[in-house]
Formats: C-alpha cells, sequence, structure tokens
C-alpha cells in the first residue's frame, strides 16, 4: 500500500512545492516593485546593467538578427518565386521579424546571454553570502541588487528586438536585392506599405517589453532562490534558460492570439 | 535591564523544521566586552548569533539589543540598528565585483552624505588600522584568505558600530594570520569602545583576547566564565573542549546504528 500511494505523494508534493515556489516568485515581484524607486533614485546603478545586459548583448544580437535575415531573404524568395511575387519580400521579411522573429528569437537569446549571467551573479552573490553581508549592513539586497538588474533587462530588451528586427531586414535586403538581383524599390516600397506602424510595430515591442520582464523576472528570481552550492548556482542557469524559453514561447502564443486575428 | 548590558537574551528557543536548535539561552553580554561563543560543529552557535542580529526570528523568549526588543521589530526598524551593527562572516563575504578600497567605502557611501574626500580618508584610516592600506586598489580576488578576513573586519568597523558580531573569524586561517586576526579584534573593540561577540572553535586564541566566554551545546549553553575560570573548569564539556581529549560527553562520531547491525543486518542503502 505504501508503494503503491508513494508516487501519488511524491507527485502531491512536487505539485505543492510548485505552487509555493509560484507564489514565492509572486510575492518576489511585489517586494523587486517596491524596491524599484530606491534603485531608480540611484540611476547609475540601473544604467551600470543597462550596460551589461544590454549594450554587452548587442553583439549576439546583432549577428544572429543578420543571419536569420539572410535566411528569411532565401527561403522567402524561393517561396514567393513559385506564386510570382518575390516583389513582396521585402513584405515578408519585415512582418516576420517585426510581428514575430524578432522580439521571439531577441529574448531567448537574451536570456542565454545577459538572463544566464544575471542569474550566475546573483546566485554567487548569495553563495559566498555577499547578500547576507549586504543586509547586514542594513542594505536592502532586493533594492540593491535585484532591482537594478531586473529593470536592467526590462529597459534593454525592446530596444536590442528593434535592433534584431533592422538587422534581419537588413540581412533580408542583402541576400534578396544585392545577390539575388530583386528590385530594390520594390523591395522597400512594399516593406513600407505592407507594414503597420500600429498594428504590427507597436505590437511587437509591446511583445518585447512583455518578454524581457518576463526573462528579467525569471532571471533575477532564479539568482535570489537558487540554493547556495555551485551545483545550486548552476542548476539555477539551466532553469533561468529553459524557463525563459518555454515562457516566451507560451506568452507568445497569447499575445499573438489577442494581437493578431487576421484582420488590419 | 541595566545601561552596562547591551546584549540581554531570555530563554531564547529557536526550531528549524521541528528540530530544537536553541533551547532556552540566557546570555547577558555587557558593553565593552569582548564575548566568545564556543562550541562543536552543529550546536547552534550561529543560529544564535543570526538571532541577535535579526537575521533569524526566535521560536520562542527574546533577544533585547540596546534596550530594543530584536524579534518585534519591523524592517524598517531592524535596519535602522543594524546602522549601529558591524558583521564578520566567516568567509569574509567582501563583495568580488568592486576593489578593496570600494568594499571599505561602501557601508559609508550607502548610510551617509560625506564627500568622496571624507570617504577616502576614513576608508584608508580603516585599512591602516587594519594594516592594509597598501592593498586598497587591490580586488577580493587578489587577496589572501587573511587579508579578505582583514579588509572584511574594515569593513565592518566602518561605520563605528557599538556591537561587532565575529563568525568563526579564525577559521581556516594560518597561525601567524589567526593571531593578527585574534590581536585585532581584540584592540579595535578597545579603541572605538564597542562590544564584540565572536563565535569561534579556536579555544586557545579565544582564551587569550576575550572577556568572557560561553560553551553551548546541543543548543543550550553548558557553561560560561572568564578565560581564568575555564582554564581551571573540571565541567568534564569544558575540560574536553579545552584540551581537545577525543573521549568526554561530545561524541565525535554522527549517531549511527551499531555496526554489527550495519553491516550484517543489511538495513543500510547507499
Amino acid at each position: 500500500m505504501a508503494d503503491l500511494g508513494s508516487p501519488f505523494r511524491k507527485l502531491g508534493h512536487l505539485a505543492v512545492d510548485r505552487i509555493w515556489r509560484l507564489g514565492f516568485a509572486v510575492r518576489f515581484l511585489f517586494a523587486v516593485l517596491r524596491y524599484s524607486g530606491a534603485s531608480f533614485r540611484r540611476l547609475h546603478l540601473t544604467l551600470r546593467e543597462i550596460y551589461f545586459s544590454g549594450v554587452l548583448s548587442l553583439l549576439i544580437i546583432m549577428v544572429s538578427g543578420l543571419f536569420v535575415g539572410l535566411v528569411l531573404g532565401l527561403q522567402g524568395y524561393e517561396i514567393l518565386q513559385r506564386f510570382g511575387s518575390t516583389e513582396a519580400l521585402g513584405t515578408l521579411v519585415a512582418l516576420s521579424l517585426t510581428r514575430e522573429l524578432g522580439p521571439v528569437l531577441a529574448a531567448i537569446f537574451f536570456a542565454s546571454r545577459a538572463g544566464s549571467s544575471v542569474t550566475a551573479e546573483i546566485g554567487l552573490m548569495k553563495a559566498t553570502e555577499q547578500l547576507k553581508a549586504m543586509d547586514m549592513m542594513a542594505v536592502n539586497p532586493i533594492a540593491r541588487v535585484v532591482a537594478p538588474r531586473f529593470w536592467g533587462g526590462v529597459i534593454s530588451m525592446p530596444f536590442l528586438a528593434a535592433l534584431f528586427s533592422a538587422m534581419g531586414v537588413l540581412g533580408g535586403w542583402l541576400i534578396g536585392v544585392v545577390f539575388i538581383g530583386v528590385d530594390d524599390g520594390a523591395y522597400w516600397s512594399q516593406m513600407q506599405s505592407g507594414v503597420d506602424f500600429r498594428y504590427d510595430i507597436w505590437n511587437g515591442v509591446v511583445k518585447s517589453f512583455v518578454f524581457g520582464f518576463a526573462v528579467s523576472l525569471i532571471a533575477v528570481f532564479e539568482g535570489y532562490d537558487s540554493v547556495p552550492t555551485a551545483e545550486g548556482v548552476s542548476r539555477a542557469i539551466t532553469r533561468t534558460v529553459v524557463t525563459s524559453v518555454l515562457t516566451v514561447l507560451a506568452l507568445d502564443f497569447v499575445l499573438t492570439s489577442f494581437m493578431f486575428r487576421g484582420t488590419s | 535591564m541595566s545601561d552596562d548590558i547591551l546584549v540581554d537574551i531570555e530563554e531564547l528557543h529557536f526550531n528549524y523544521d521541528g528540530r530544537p536548535v536553541l533551547q532556552g539561552i540566557n546570555m547577558k553580554i555587557r558593553r565593552g566586552q569582548v564575548v566568545a561563543i564556543m562550541g562543536g560543529s552543529g550546536c547552534g552557535k550561529t543560529t544564535l548569533l543570526r538571532c541577535i542580529g535579526g537575521q533569524l526570528k526566535p521560536t520562542g523568549g527574546m533577544v533585547r539589543l540596546d534596550r530594543h526588543r530584536v524579534c518585534n521589530m519591523s524592517h524598517t526598524e531592524l535596519y535602522d540598528l543594524r546602522r549601529k551593527m558591524g558583521m564578520l562572516f566567516q568567509f569574509g563575504a567582501l563583495f568580488t565585483d568592486i576593489s578593496v578600497f570600494d568594499n571599505v567605502a561602501f557601508p559609508l557611501r550607502e548610510h551617509t552624505d560625506l564627500s568622496e574626500a571624507m570617504i577616502r580618508d576614513l576608508v584608508l584610516m580603516k585599512l591602516e588600522a587594519v594594516g592594509l592600506r597598501g592593498a586598497h586598489a587591490l580586488m577580493p580576488g587578489e587577496l589572501s584568505g587573511g587579508m579578505a578576513r582583514r579588509v572584511a573586519l574594515a569593513r565592518a568597523v566602518a561605520l563605528d558600530p557599538m556591537l561587532v558580531m565575529y563568525d568563526e573569524p579564525f577559521a581556516g586561517l594560518d597561525p601567524i594570520a589567526l593571531g593578527v586576526i585574534g590581536q585585532l579584534i581584540r584592540k579595535l573593540n578597545d579603541a572605538l569602545g564597542a562590544t564584540s561577540i565572536m563565535v569561534t572553535h579556536d579555544v586557545h586564541e579565544s582564551l587569550a583576547i576575550v572577556d568572557y566566554i560561553y560553551f553551548v551545546s546541543q543548543g543550550r549553553i553548558v557553561a560560561e566564565g572568564t578565560p581564568d575560570e575555564i582554564r581551571a573548569s573540571e565541567d568534564p564539556f569544558v575540560h574536553q573542549f579545552v584540551h581537545a581529549e577525543v573521549d568526554g560527553p561530545v561524541h565525535f562520531d554522527y549517531p549511527a546504528p551499531s555496526v554489527v547491525k550495519e553491516f550484517l543486518g543489511g538495513s543500510a542503502r547507499g
């Protein structure tokens, strides 16, 4: 009987543990928001994190954006050619990037590069008792360490997504116009007429802001909640990347279903 | 409570996951004293220190610090009190991404409106006190264990606290560094007019510098006294601890079933 009950008991424990952790994450978010004022009053802390999370992610974001644009250009041209509408290549590339690929892929790269680094930094500060030391010095670690890193990520994300999309559009132009020979004027004019600022670009910006919020929260929470050992921090970093990627994809589906319903 | 008593602990209890860690601790620490809390690993020494600093909330009893009840304080009140406290962590807990100078300057920059010139002078004075003025530009990763502990000590006393707490200040140090840290604790305490509480295993260094010692075992105070009283004590626990004897009331082995039962009974899994 005990053996029969054991898997259910484990499952129950797991479910309770997950729910408890989710509750802790929500309380943690409220604490971060509550102490954000203090970190904004000392703007240099947030600016420093924008530099570490945003500026130092520029290379990976721009290079990957360019390659995604190159692939989109190639694939797009190949498909559009079947329907005799290669001049719509610019619209295809721009819409794919601004609506979906820009915000989603930039958020995934951001989670891998900056999110994991934030988790590692906070986790190691916890493991080496730096956060406790700060707390004993009457300095709130959430205000001093967590909130600036959280807002650094939230603020950086929309800019990184915009740059990713811009580089992608450039990549599509490079492959379509320069190498394949699609008409330069058609590429840009079709894009201009096919992309709506509010419907396409603004919704993409909203998406990237939401993804930035989610990824940054996951990164700081996993670091703060990590088990203070080498293995614990390593697991926390893994969880940051995995949870961020899944959350971004799930949120993308939800946001897309609300934002784009086949009308323009 | 007399004005002379800085830390007053009455019937302090603390449970962790239902397991009693502290069981009715009573202590009175006078201002200006250096007090050692000693005992074997896992006896509750560090938990006691954390209850005094307000990092842990006791499950019963009371801690009064400078006539304030630590357990009932709001977050803001606790932080106000902690500005008058310094703590040296076991491995220093220096901020690894900033220099030695910035580590010591950290509490000054956070809690005062002093000019950078004034902060510079204060930081260099604190570093001079621990013999590391010349190392102010180094990063924590470039310091030895003893040096890191001294920098952490300079940071702990940066705001001239009324109470300094030391969590295993001698752990992992070579004999010279150990002696230096011990003397620094005593001298800084007297120079600042502070009170110090030290959690440690190191009997001989502690007996040389402290005014009073508490021995903790299984969450209870089992012996206390001045260094002379401790040296002369016939208490079996104190005797075993001071003379590092294998036989005595403190068991070295972790509780386990008998060897015969373990090896022949096949009850263990591993």
